[in-house]
Formats: structure tokens, C-alpha cells, sequence
């Protein structure tokens, strides 16, 4: 009897100690709540609803918008341009970074400057950034051309964004530019926790510098790339800017990720309830991510409950 | 004893990258290489500055030169005025939504990051990793149902909107960052403060906030660059003109046969410095800030 007094006195307690937690957790929840879980919910309400291109609601659709996405005649190209998108953009900034982070970590004069200057491309509007590339890729008064031609790696102005192919590429190199200074700093930091005690037992057993790379400081690397690599993943699938601007002037739709193309759907085609059901497979996308990243990083194993 | 002294040093000091004993002619051959990766980072927006400084002819010419013939100050005087875009509006949108987007997540997140450092709760774990998953979604794949409710409620193509959804979509970063400031106060600084007979709200404001200031600074700055930086939302939750912030406004003057490239530049300008000065204010919390701890 006692011990059952106990317990209840117990899950008194701790319902008190929630009770207490709400009105400092509230507004961050009601946010959270509002405008992020309910948002949520209506994407996937909408995406089985059948609405006007003025945004009447005229019923309940059933899965005829998830066919339609799935109709598309376009959309096996879209599929494979958003994983070469993806896979591509996200190896490519984490080779950069790597090589970039190791000569970041070297000490040597104007080291202060040049990690500010990395930063830039990090802090700036990705939009201004990608105009400056639509500009400079011009083929008739583009300075990036110009420069290309100048420096001999060109015979003459190329028009990188008059076609989807050579766009799509142009910008996936964009991408790069601008994912790499978080990515840098991320692997930067990785680099920091290794002890500098381990690399001198290396090079005191007489292990090479490529030796001491890929076997000590490569291995320790890993929980930062694992967390570079998961969460430029989720910020290149969902990018829009680039791709908007370098390319969403070319028609068609050989240059669009699922991303670009659910925008268009929004905004060309005003069919809320077909984006809707493309948006549910992309979130759908990002969850799995997001589940992996909780499983592989375990970013909040310092929490404690 | 000075033969010991006087002896060479030749310990070796292979692997944690040059060190006092590295050669001065080494250290600044990577100087060398750190100027030309410089420039690769720099290049697109001194193209920016460049540009911003030329006339419309000179811009539009072919072939283009690299820098401007004539500089022309004057363009980010007229670009206010341009039938492309209302662009004192555009400003006002973005620094409206920015240092209202800002507060509303700052006013969320610091209590909340307060009581999850100092306390333990049931929920504490679900709460911290709903406010995680939070982080790791974008209104960029929310915009269909974002654009649905707003349109519902009313407030769509509103400042308000804007507000709301930049609160919402950084206030996870604003709690991790100040969470792990407030976590690293000891307990015990704020209880001997309640026993030399400080209120809670007195030993908050004199021994925690000092002690956390530089998270709280973290938090609000970051928020307000992801707030002035927003594309995607704004793109289809601000129809109007003259409700849109400059990034995307910024593509009004790039038109299909003419573009304005002069005043794509200069807005370029305008809209980025301001912001990087600040970026290079927080750099060296924003890491932890934002894997969540993931890398220490």
C-alpha cells in the first residue's frame, strides 16, 4: 500500500514538473505548432483534395493528385536530374572542403583574413549570388566568359545557360561555391578535436603524411563529415534559388529537381493540390534523412534528460 | 648545463601542421596560395562591386570590360526609383520582416532554452528533438500547405506571414545555441545568488545574462541574416510588389530581353555587406550552433 502511495505521489510529481515546463516551453511550441506542424497537415489534407486554380476546394481526390505527379511525362528526367543534383552538388563540396579545411588548419600569415573571406559566399543571399553567375556566364557581354576566353580555357563565349544540360551543370557548380564555407568549418572543427599528441605517436612510428591522413586524422573526421554531408543534403534537395535563376528561364523542364518543379507547379501551372502532392513525397524524402542523421550522428547524445 | 641549451633543436614536427619551428619561406608560400583561394571566394562579388559602378551602355556592351570606364556612384541613388520595383518598399519589407521575425524567435526561444538547460522534465528529450527536426526542415518544402493556411486565415501576402514563418523555421537554431549557453552556467552561481537573497528575476538579469550574452548574440544575429537572406516563402507567400524583401525584388530587373544589371548589383551590394559583417561577428559559435552538437 505504501509503495503504491508512492508511486502515485511520484506520477503526481512528475506531471507537476511537465505542468511547470509548459509556460516557458508555450510560445516555442505554439510556433513550432502552428506554423510548421500544421502546415504539415494541411500539405498532405491538400494533397488529396481537388482544388481550382483560384484555390476552391471541390472535394475529396483521392490519390488523382499523387497520379498526376506521377503521370508526369517529365518526370523520370526530374528524378534523375535531383539525384545527380544532390549526390553531385553535396561529394563535391565535401572533397573541396576537405582539402580546403586542411590547409585552413595550417598556420601561416593571413590565415585570420582568409577564413573571413570564406565566409562571404556563406553569409551572402544565395539569390545575389546566383545573379552574379547569370550575369558573368552571359555569352555576349558575361565577364566570366570573357575571363574564360582571355586565360585561353575557351576559344570563344560559350552560352552556359542557354541550354539545360550545360545550365544545370553551371549551377550545380554554383551550388558548390556556396555550400562549401559552412562545410569547411564544419570538417574545420572536426579537425580541431584531433589530438595533436596522436599525430606526433604517427609520425614517431614513421607513418607518411598520406599514411597519418588516411588512417588517424581521416577516421576521426568522421562524425563531421557524417553531419556535413546529412545536412547539405537536406539544404541542396531543397534549394530553389539557383536552379530559379540560372535556369528557370529555359522552357522545358531538363534543368528541374523535384524542388524547382514543385515550385513551378505553384506558381506557372497555380495547381496547389498536385504541388501539394509532390511536396508530401519531398518531405517524405527529408524524413528519411532526417532518421538517418538521428541514427548515424546522434546529435543530441549531450542533452541529458 | 649551456651545452644542453645551446644545443640545435631538431625535434621533429611533422603532422600538426607548421609550427614556431617551420621556416618563415614555407609559411608564406601558403600565404600565397591563401590569396588566390581568396580571390576564387571573392571573385563573384567583386564582379558585384564592378558592375555596380557601371552605366547601363557600358554593362550591356560587348565584349565587356572587367572593370568599370566610368564609374557611376549614381546608380545606387536611382535604382529607388526604377519603374522595374518599388524598391524603398522591397527595403522596408526586408528589414520589417527581419527584425520582426527575429524578436517573435528570440521571444520563443530563450525561455524555453532557459528551462530545458536548468531543468528536467518527462518531455525534455521529445521537446528538444521535435525543436531538432524543426531545424532540419525548410518552408521551401512546407510553401503549398504554408500558402493554404495563410490564405485561410487571411494573413497571406502580409508582413505578418513573413514574420511568422522566419520565427518559426529558425527559432530551433536560437534554442540549441542558447540552450548550450545556458547549460555550461553551474548551477550553483545562480543558487548562491538566490541565497545572498536575489530574486529569480534579479540573479536571471545580473549573473545569467552576462554569462550568456555571447549566445543570445549567436542567436539573434543568425536569425536575422536567415531572415534577410528568405527566398523561397517569400516567392509565394508575397504576391505583391511592394510587400516583397529584396531578394525578390532582386529579380524584377532581370527581364527577359533588358535586364538592369547596374541595379542588380547595387541592391547586390546593399543587401550583402550589411549582413557579412555581422556573419563575421558569430562565426566561431555558429558551428556548434548548427549541428547541434553533432561536432564538438
Amino acid at each position: 500500500m505504501a509503495s503504491a502511495r508512492n508511486t502515485a505521489l511520484r506520477r503526481q510529481a512528475r506531471r507537476q514538473t511537465t505542468l511547470q515546463a509548459l509556460p516557458w516551453l508555450a510560445p516555442a511550441l505554439i510556433l513550432i505548432g502552428g506554423v510548421v506542424i500544421f502546415p504539415v497537415g494541411y500539405m498532405i489534407y491538400t494533397s488529396f483534395r481537388d482544388l481550382s486554380r483560384f484555390g476552391t476546394d471541390r472535394g475529396w481526390a483521392g490519390f488523382e493528385n499523387y497520379a498526376r505527379v506521377f503521370g508526369l511525362n517529365h518526370l523520370s528526367t526530374v528524378l534523375t536530374n535531383t539525384i545527380i543534383w544532390t549526390v553531385g552538388v553535396v561529394v563535391m563540396t565535401v572533397l573541396v572542403s576537405l582539402v580546403l579545411a586542411q590547409f585552413l588548419n595550417k598556420r601561416f600569415p593571413g590565415r585570420k583574413i582568409l577564413r573571413m573571406v570564406i565566409i562571404v559566399p556563406w553569409a551572402a543571399s544565395v539569390v545575389m549570388t546566383s545573379t552574379v553567375f547569370v550575369y558573368g556566364l552571359d555569352p555576349f557581354y558575361g565577364i566570366i566568359n570573357k575571363f574564360l576566353v582571355d586565360v585561353g580555357i575557351l576559344d570563344e563565349p560559350y552560352g552556359f545557360l542557354k541550354n539545360a544540360t550545360s545550365g544545370f551543370y553551371s549551377a550545380a557548380a554554383v551550388a558548390v561555391f556556396v555550400s562549401v564555407p559552412f562545410t569547411t568549418f564544419v570538417v574545420l572543427a572536426g579537425l580541431q578535436t584531433v589530438p595533436h599528441d596522436v599525430l606526433e605517436a604517427a609520425s614517431i612510428d614513421g607513418a607518411g603524411r598520406f599514411q597519418t591522413y588516411w588512417q588517424v586524422v581521416f577516421p576521426m573526421l568522421r562524425p563531421a563529415l557524417a553531419v556535413a554531408a546529412i545536412i547539405n543534403i537536406i539544404n541542396v534537395f531543397n534549394s530553389l534559388p539557383i536552379l530559379k535563376t540560372m535556369t528557370g528561364a529555359i522552357p522545358g523542364y531538363d534543368a528541374d529537381t523535384t524542388t524547382t518543379l514543385m515550385f513551378k507547379i505553384i506558381q506557372n501551372d497555380r495547381q496547389i493540390d498536385t504541388a501539394s502532392a509532390l511536396s508530401v513525397v519531398n518531405f517524405v524524402v527529408i524524413i528519411v534523412v532526417i532518421g538517418i542523421y538521428l541514427r548515424v550522428v546522434r546529435p543530441m547524445r549531450e542533452v541529458s534528460a | 648545463m649551456s651545452t644542453v641549451l645551446d644545443r640545435p633543436t631538431t625535434t621533429p614536427t611533422k603532422g600538426g601542421g607548421p609550427r614556431p619551428g617551420t621556416p618563415e619561406k614555407k609559411r608564406w608560400g601558403l600565404t600565397i596560395v591563401g590569396t588566390i583561394v581568396a580571390l576564387v571566394f571573392l571573385a563573384p562579388y567583386l564582379v558585384m562591386l564592378g558592375g555596380a559602378f557601371k552605366s547601363r551602355q557600358e554593362i550591356l556592351r560587348v565584349p565587356p570590360d572587367y572593370l568599370p570606364e566610368n564609374p557611376q556612384p549614381g546608380n545606387f541613388l536611382s535604382m529607388w526609383g526604377t519603374p522595374e520595383t518599388p524598391l524603398p518598399d522591397n527595403l522596408l519589407s526586408t528589414v520589417v520582416i527581419s527584425l520582426g521575425g527575429t524578436a517573435l524567435a528570440l521571444v520563443a526561444a530563450l525561455p524555453a532554452a532557459y528551462y530545458t538547460a536548468r531543468h528536467s522534465f518527462r518531455l525534455k528529450l521529445p521537446f528538444m528533438l521535435l525543436v531538432l527536426i524543426t531545424q532540419m526542415l525548410q518552408p521551401t518544402v512546407l510553401a503549398s500547405g504554408l500558402f493554404r493556411e495563410f490564405v485561410e486565415l487571411e494573413i497571406n501576402d502580409t508582413w505578418l506571414a513573413m514574420i511568422l514563418v522566419n520565427a518559426a523555421f529558425n527559432l530551433s537554431f536560437a534554442v540549441w545555441i542558447m540552450h548550450s549557453f545556458f547549460a555550461t552556467v553551474p548551477k550553483e552561481i545562480e543558487e548562491a545568488a538566490w541565497l545572498d537573497g536575489c530574486s529569480r528575476g534579479q540573479s536571471l538579469r545580473r549573473i545569467m545574462l552576462p554569462l550568456v550574452w555571447p549566445g543570445i548574440v549567436t542567436a539573434v544575429i543568425f536569425t536575422f541574416i536567415a531572415c534577410w537572406n528568405e527566398f523561397a516563402a517569400s516567392l509565394i507567400l508575397l504576391p505583391t510588389d511592394t510587400n516583397q524583401p529584396l531578394t525578390v525584388a532582386l529579380t524584377r530587373f532581370i527581364g527577359q530581353y533588358e535586364s538592369a544589371w547596374q541595379y542588380v548589383f547595387a541592391v547586390s551590394i546593399i543587401g550583402i555587406l550589411p549582413v557579412v559583417a555581422l556573419f563575421a561577428l558569430i562565426e566561431k559559435h555558429l558551428v556548434s550552433g548548427l549541428t547541434a552538437g553533432g561536432v564538438k
